[in-house]
């Protein structure tokens, strides 16, 4: 661990003690979208009244028990929930401390856990009679998880993708193509996540009366980060009934990747009011956090206003958005759920920076110690995991959330260690 | 003392007069330009100028606003020299009203209350925060009305009349009116419906009209100058004002935009009047 990380976990010990004299938090956001001073509503005012049909449409579907049946149906046989936990014993095993027991989100359909917010969104967009989806991605897995969820539905799709990331990930914009959508290479900005965004909002403004926009993490304007949390919150809500029924306790502590934050929100949200369950959002700390070149927002940011949130965020001295670096590319993101914001500032969870190599040295320890291979995102989970693991005792347990499996990642690691495949 | 916003939109809706509210972004083409530019904005004949403070994730701008937000930054433009090269202009022209547009999260990295320091003392008149509606504007805007800002809001086609007696409450100086849905320079114009809504905009203002988002032509101008107290101007000037490379260059681009479309909105005014 580097220091900086040593120097942050001591800091956020000394929030921890406060947690006990928080309110239950499982309640926020308010009504207009607030997590304490974060999240809320920054946009331009076309985007207000969209923002408001989509607040009421999703209130009222929560209402209605055909949508929550239909989504109940789609997870258990499209999605292929419930996702197992796995004890992995040997690497458990090897660390010689708690015990590592694994979420297993890399066995849904399209491979990650982003398929569960898709498939949510997707069931809103065909309540509220749009005809036509669009979204932004990154490293392409939500962008791939949109186009899943439209094939399905019959829905026209359009994926907004920085340039550099279709070069980068050249096997998701085919699995994208195969799939009936259309990718727009985005050549503004830094060519990257922020900028597909960028591009999306302005696709929304433009389209709002046919247009559905799936946004793939936590972050954006209010509704988005209670929306896309509420829709993972499945992995949460299993993860809680199945260590209760098998262990009779609920984890010690919980580990998840956190570049928007949703597979983690996700992971935490049920647990929230539970005390005892330690939180661990683990970052991308890419060339180290003292290099500049990284995408931990909380670790290394401060509070700013982007994407149509309050929160923290990477900037430069003018309030510039920087360029980030990580060799995950679903990280890659300059800023972070407003939830995660806030649970950092309030102490409730705690989060560390994880950079390249020891991702990577994770990446290659699950592959070989328990035959599953991690994707990049989640090898920073599991880094952090193996620490953590060690530091606690044989009778306790960590959860980490494996949020996608590595198949798209093999060319980025052969790439890496220079071998041509 | 009456604003220079309030005092200009004033004597123009006395001598039955459009006003002509002209964009460029701080810094492009150049931040040595910006200055010479704002000049031969007013030359050609801008009644009121927007400022844009450069972001580099201008959510709301379509790509020619994009492009000279990227420029002016790559060329090392930031809000302190915008600012700065506000306070020069002021030098030699203290009297056409300037409204600083842009997002919120380089004012916030400066901090509200600096930034109203700042902007006050380099002679600014009005703020427009594209990304701060007016449910977020929290004690911001008591701290830009102590420094004497005037808060410039938008209203969208999409506006909720709930949401619009809320803004009109909030507006100073003056209401700026999308007029269309989609980003700044995009698309093309209805022109009709949107000096309908004008009107049915009008019965609940306190304060005059502008319209923009997508102007380009003077026969659009035109068409919405009897509705409108102002039309505002942007993409297609930033573009043209992108090619001048020196004073002259840009007093002949700020005239070749700006020219027609004042001859324009004062033509229609004046045959409406007859």
């Amino acid at each position: 661990m580097g220091s900086a990380c040593r120097r942050l976990l001591v800091r956020c010990n000394v929030l921890t003690s406060n947690i006990s004299k928080l309110e239950p938090v499982a309640t926020l956001p308010d009504e207009r979208g607030h997590f304490g001073q974060f999240g809320g509503r920054f946009v331009s005012e076309t985007l207000m009244a969209p923002l408001q049909e989509l607040t009421e449409a999703y209130e009222q579907a929560k209402l209605d028990p055909a949508f929550e049946a239909e989504m109940q149906s789609d997870r258990r046989d499209y999605v292929g929930r419930p996702s197992p936990i796995y004890h992995a014993q040997r690497l458990s095993a090897e660390m010689g401390g708690a015990q590592i027991l694994l979420k297993r989100e890399d066995l849904n359909h399209t491979g990650a856990h982003k398929i569960n917010n898709t498939i949510g969104q997707a069931l809103l967009a065909k309540r509220m009679g749009k005809t036509r989806i669009i979204a932004e991605t990154g490293a392409g897995q939500h962008g791939v998880a949109s186009a899943t969820v439209a094939a399905r539905l019959g829905i026209d799709c359009v994926v907004y993708m920085g340039a550099v990331d279709v070069q980068r990930q050249a096997i998701n914009v085919f699995r994208m193509k195969l799939l009936g959508a259309t990718v727009i290479p985005v050549t503004s900005g830094s060519k990257t996540l922020k900028d597909a965004l960028n591009e999306a909002m302005r696709d929304w403004v433009a389209n709002v009366d046919d247009t559905f926009y799936i946004i793939g993490t936590v972050a954006g304007p209010h509704p988005y980060p209670q929306l896309v949390r509420d829709f993972n919150a499945i992995v949460g809500r299993e993860a809680r009934k199945q260590m209760l029924d098998r262990y009779g306790k609920l984890p010690d502590a919980l580990v998840a990747c956190v570049g928007g934050g949703s597979n983690a929100i996700g992971l935490f949200h049920p647990f929230l009011d539970d005390k005892d369950v330690a939180l661990y959002g683990v970052e991308a700390a890419g060339k180290g956090l003292s290099s500049g070149q990284h995408a931990a927002s909380l670790c290394a940011g401060k509070p700013g206003v982007l994407h149509g949130n309050r929160t923290y965020l990477l900037t430069d001295d003018d309030g510039q958005i920087t360029e980030t670096h990580s060799i995950s590319a679903g990280l890659d993101y300059p800023g972070v759920g407003p939830e995660h914001a806030w649970l950092h500032e309030t102490g409730r969870a705690t989060y560390v920076g994880i950079d390249d190599q020891q991702a990577l040295a994770a990446f290659h320890k699950l592959s070989r110690c328990e035959g599953i291979i991690p994707a990049l995102e989640s090898a920073h989970a599991i880094a952090y995991g193996m620490q953590l693991a060690r530091e606690l005792r044989k009778d306790q347990n960590v959860l980490i959330n494996l949020s996608g499996r590595g198949d798209k990642d093999v060319h980025t690691v052969a790439t890496l260690e220079g071998i041509g495949l | 003392m009456s604003s220079r916003i309030d005092q200009r939109l004033a004597e123009m809706q006395a001598s039955n007069r459009c006003a002509l509210i002209a964009f460029m972004t701080g810094g492009d083409p150049a931040p040595e330009l910006t200055v010479p530019a704002m000049h031969a904005m007013v030359a050609a004949g801008a009644d009121i100028i927007e400022l844009g403070m450069p972001f580099s994730d201008p959510m709301a701008d379509g790509p020619v606003i994009q492009r000279s937000s990227e420029r002016a930054l790559a060329k090392g433009m930031n809000l302190k020299q915008t600012l700065a090269c506000l306070a020069e202009f002021r030098r030699t022209d203290n009297y056409t009203p300037v409204v600083l547009m842009g997002y919120l999260n380089p004012i916030e990295h400066m901090g509200m209350q600096s930034f109203a320091e700042q902007a006050q003392a380099a002679g600014a008149d009005g703020v427009l925060l594209v990304d701060c509606p007016v449910e977020e504007l929290d004690t911001s805007g008591e701290v830009l009305s102590k420094h004497g800002l005037q808060q410039i809001f938008l209203i969208a086609p999409t506006t909720s009349s709930a949401r619009l007696s809320e803004i009109c409450a909030h507006g100073q100086g003056f209401l700026y009116y999308v007029s269309l849905k989609g980003i700044t320079g995009a698309g093309s114009l209805a022109t009709d419906e949107v000096a309908a809504s004008l009107r049915s905009l009008r019965t609940q203002a306190k304060v005059p009209l502008a319209v923009g988002f997508g102007i380009k032509s003077a026969e659009q101008a035109a068409a919405l100058a009897n509705d409108a107290d102002a039309v505002v101007v942007g993409s297609a000037l930033v573009e043209r004002l992108a090619t001048a490379t020196n004073a002259a260059e840009l007093n002949a681009a700020a005239a070749e935009i700006l020219a027609p479309l004042r001859v324009a909105v004062d033509d229609t005014r004046r045959n409406f009047a007859a």
